[in-house]
């Protein structure tokens, strides 16, 4: 039975050569100019675990990102009531969803009211009441626009990071949003991934505050300071030392310009002490704002607060005009590089928190490719001797579907952008014991038939129909499982699952069609006419 | 060459010893699980929750004065674990107190510092969050019953129900016992392993379809002889099959387990006890369930 021989042989060569033009972007380090054009580029990704790298998932805190939302309406209203003279005792956020406004009389509740339903349509007003001889008014937001505003926080926090990795240089980063608050970042081949994880998780809020010279800080605590200051901690890191020093400074609760108004950042070295710091430029707003600020508060101080954190906290010598500032503090060249990047790379909406940190060195990731290749081959070798000494000439020809099994795979990976993992590495090793599997079962039916005292060439076909369902069988039944470990697994697994389950499918064609080739060849064109099996 | 020639051993006469051998690997398999749902025995941290940190030294390091370090610095519940090869040192932490992100560091800072003089490289840090750690064990858990689910479908479907059945509890044998194994010696149950038990499902059902096909077979050609002889000749005739298949898988697991290097070590011992225990269950297992369900069925009908 030699139908269709010529082409099936023609397609055994087909893929052959297919596989091996989508290998050469992978096997060959530089590919020559006239390659590029219609040939594959597309070459085997390593996973993180094989080249080294970061996996990180960070969730971001998005009911932080309401709240900010609130605080700022909060502030936006004290604005506009000062503006329009409506006295009121108290503006604040109130929980996660309301703001709360106390007035101190229903006409200018009122008022209030009217002023809130034009500027905040979106925002759900509560029904006024009376508090203590005070006119209370909430506005709340409802769960529609908070989840909308939840949701957008992620998506500019994905923004932000990525901006931040760009420009930091990680070649071929993976940032990608999953599920409803989570980040997914892989940095691969990453050197300091300390360094990086610091700067992708900083929220990077950059504030400038008065400083309230009125309270003593050395006997301050958050209880006894007026309300609308806050309590602070200047840190300093001594250069040659390492060692930390904390200073506690009171500053006024509102800041008076925000990271938002920035336009640039960039690093300097201060020539007077070579010292590293980071100029800053304001936008128009920040420009006008900073001017006034300064020159309504000569000889005073004011802080540069980033996430809470006291940077520098300078005295105001004259006014400052021109929009620019600078952020010194003590720093290394690192961290002031670090600063700028943030900076100019804006504040995440919302504080992010690094839930999932899987971290693999370059030298461990190498020692696992020489590993899963040495068993590999060492794999494939105890294979082939196995099968030759057990099938003769037959186990050879189980051997060669084997290694057809093993190019096509890779070809196929290749093809297709896959990602190789050493789970993916195992599953190849695993695939060279279950790809001449199938040879076992048709080659054992061979010999039954030959026994019962057929003529070789009706024992091969023999062989080879009565096995196939047996072999169907088996093989979907593992696809099955390996489908489940696609759907569910993550990284690694998922790379397992890609190598076995494209592996076993293509070792339907090795198995059953690329070596019953090799059987009519030889008993047809060849007429071989003992079985050495 | 032939492994094995013409064998006639009575494999369903042998039900009774296989059958508590059997029992008790499920038993031990079944208490691993439980207590890993207790959360009593050795979980991986992409399960529990935790940090790993792995850890090159350039000189030896005594594990003893290594848990000195750490417990100087708060974590005294650390497990540690050397590995021969290179000086190198795992480093296990579960949940603490300590934030997401600072354990890894707190534990690098002990080494700086109570063991001065010896350099070291972290070759790799996991960190996984417990909210993480909870995600992964439903979706596994969802993994394992869903693929359970659809093996069972596919046999029930290409047998019948009976065959289905046989070939389920065979299966499910197999991954008890891999549990067993693990649990027993100790060994960490991560998502690899995991990932091992899945693949040995769906493995493992090869040479049960192998042995099953050939009993269908011979069912319909020896309509007379007796059940048990037809499922003992049966498993006789594959009986080479069964093993050479085994074999050349095993064969392959093994040069993973030796050669693999550490990260897959266990992965790989795994798989080589699946494959193992899948043989067996196919011959000793499902073959006898089969045979006792079918012959209670030609007695009833008689």
């Amino acid at each position: 039975m030699s139908k269709g021989f010529n082409w099936r042989f023609l397609l055994i060569v087909a893929f052959l050569l297919l596989s091996v033009v989508y290998m050469t972007p992978t096997l060959v380090s530089k590919l020559p100019s006239w390659w590029s054009g219609i040939l594959p580029k597309e070459k085997i990704h390593l996973g993180l675990d094989l080249q080294g790298g970061s996996h990180l998932v960070m969730e971001v805190d998005t009911p932080k990102a309401v709240e900010g939302a609130l605080d700022l309406i909060a502030t936006d209203l004290e604005d506009s009531l000062t503006a329009q003279t409506l006295r009121f005792k108290h503006i604040a956020r109130e929980g996660g969803d309301k703001v709360k406004l106390t007035l101190y009389d229903k006409a200018t509740a009122e008022t209030v009211q009217a002023l809130i339903k034009k500027k905040y349509p979106e925002m759900d007003l509560l029904p006024p009441f009376e508090e203590g001889g005070f006119s209370v008014l909430q506005i709340r937001m409802n769960e529609k626009v908070a989840a909308d505003r939840k949701d957008k926080s992620v998506s500019q926090a994905l923004e932000t990071i990525r901006n931040r990795i760009d420009q930091f240089g990680v070649s071929e980063p993976i940032i990608a949003r999953e599920g409803l608050t989570n980040i997914v970042v892989q940095l691969p081949g990453i050197k300091d991934p300390k360094r990086a994880i610091e700067l992708i998780g900083k929220t990077a809020r950059l504030e400038f505050k008065l400083v309230d010279e009125n309270v003593n800080p050395a006997i301050a605590t958050p209880g006894s300071i007026p309300e609308d200051d806050e309590l602070l901690m200047e840190k300093r890191t001594d250069q040659t030392t390492g060692a930390v020093t904390e200073t506690p400074l009171v500053v006024k609760r509102k800041a008076i310009i925000t990271g938002d108004l920035l336009t640039d950042a960039q690093v300097r070295i201060d020539s007077q002490f070579n010292q590293p710091y980071v100029a800053i430029d304001f936008n128009s707003t920040g420009a006008r704002l900073f001017d006034q600020i300064t020159a309504a508060n000569v000889g005073k101080r004011f802080a540069i607060v980033l996430d809470n954190t006291i940077y520098s906290a300078p005295v105001i010598r004259e006014r400052i005009s021109g929009g620019s500032a600078q952020i010194s503090g003590s720093f290394t060249d690192k961290d002031a590089a670090d600063l700028a990047i943030v900076l100019r790379a804006g504040s995440l909406p919302a504080p992010v928190k690094i839930i999932q940190n899987v971290t693999v060195g370059p030298s461990l990731g190498q020692d696992s490719i020489n590993k899963g290749l040495m068993a590999g081959l060492i794999g494939v070798g105890l294979v082939i001797i196995f099968m030759t000494i057990y099938y003769k000439v037959c186990g050879l020809v189980a051997n060669y579907g084997m290694v057809l099994n093993i190019i096509f795979l890779m070809g196929a990976l290749a093809a297709l952008g896959a990602t190789l993992t050493l789970p993916g590495i195992a599953a190849i090793v695993l695939l060279v014991g279950m790809s001449v599997d199938s040879n076992v079962l048709i080659f054992e039916r061979i010999r039954e038939e030959l026994r019962l005292g057929k003529p070789p060439k009706a024992a091969v076909d023999a062989g080879y129909d009565k096995a196939f369902l047996t072999i169907m069988d088996s093989h979907v039944t593992t696809l099955i499982t390996a489908a489940v470990l696609f759907q569910f697994g993550t990284g690694p697994v998922k790379g397992f699952a890609v190598s076995l389950s494209l592996g076993i499918i293509i070792n339907l064609f090795t198995s059953l069609v690329a070596t019953k080739v090799v059987f009519d060849f030889a008993l047809n064109r060849m007429n071989v006419k003992r079985m050495s099996i | 060459m032939e492994l094995i020639g013409k064998t006639n051993i009575d494999f369903i006469g042998m039900r009774k010893v296989s059958f508590i051998i059997s029992g008790i690997i499920a038993i031990t398999g079944l208490v691993g699980m439980i207590q890993m749902a207790r959360g009593a025995a050795n979980m991986g941290i992409d399960f529990s929750g935790g940090t790993a940190v792995q850890l090159k030294f350039t000189q030896a390091v005594h594990i003893d004065k290594a848990r000195e370090a750490l417990a100087k610095h708060g974590l005294k519940d650390a497990s540690l674990q050397d590995i021969k090869e290179g000086n190198k040192l795992l480093v296990k932490v579960g949940k603490t107190t300590l934030a997401t992100g600072k354990v890894a560091d707190t534990i690098e800072d002990a080494f700086k510092k109570e063991i001065a003089g010896n350099q070291f490289v972290v070759e790799s840090s996991t960190e996984i969050g417990p909210s993480v750690g909870d995600k992964l064990r439903k979706d596994t858990l969802t993994a394992i019953v869903i693929s359970m689910i659809g093996i069972i479908i596919y046999i029930a479907w290409r047998f019948d129900f009976k065959f289905g059945v046989g070939a389920t509890i065979a299966t499910m044998h197999d991954v008890l016992a891999m549990f067993a194994v693990f649990y027993i010696m100790n060994k960490e149950i991560n998502l690899l392993f995991i990932t091992a038990v899945l693949t040995i499902a769906g493995y493992s059902l090869t040479d049960t379809v192998v042995v099953f096909d050939r009993i269908r077979e011979n069912l319909h050609k020896n309509l007379k002889e007796s059940m048990f002889n037809v499922f003992n000749k049966s498993i006789n005739e594959v009986l080479s099959r069964t093993i050479v298949t085994s074999l050349t898988a095993f064969l392959a697991a093994v040069s993973l387990f030796f050669f693999g290097g550490e990260v897959i070590h266990d992965f790989a011992l795994a798989l080589v006890i699946g494959i193992a225990v899948g043989t067996y269950s196919s011959v000793f297992v499902a073959s006898p369930i089969v045979s006792l369900w079918e012959e209670h069925g030609v007695k009833a009908k008689a």
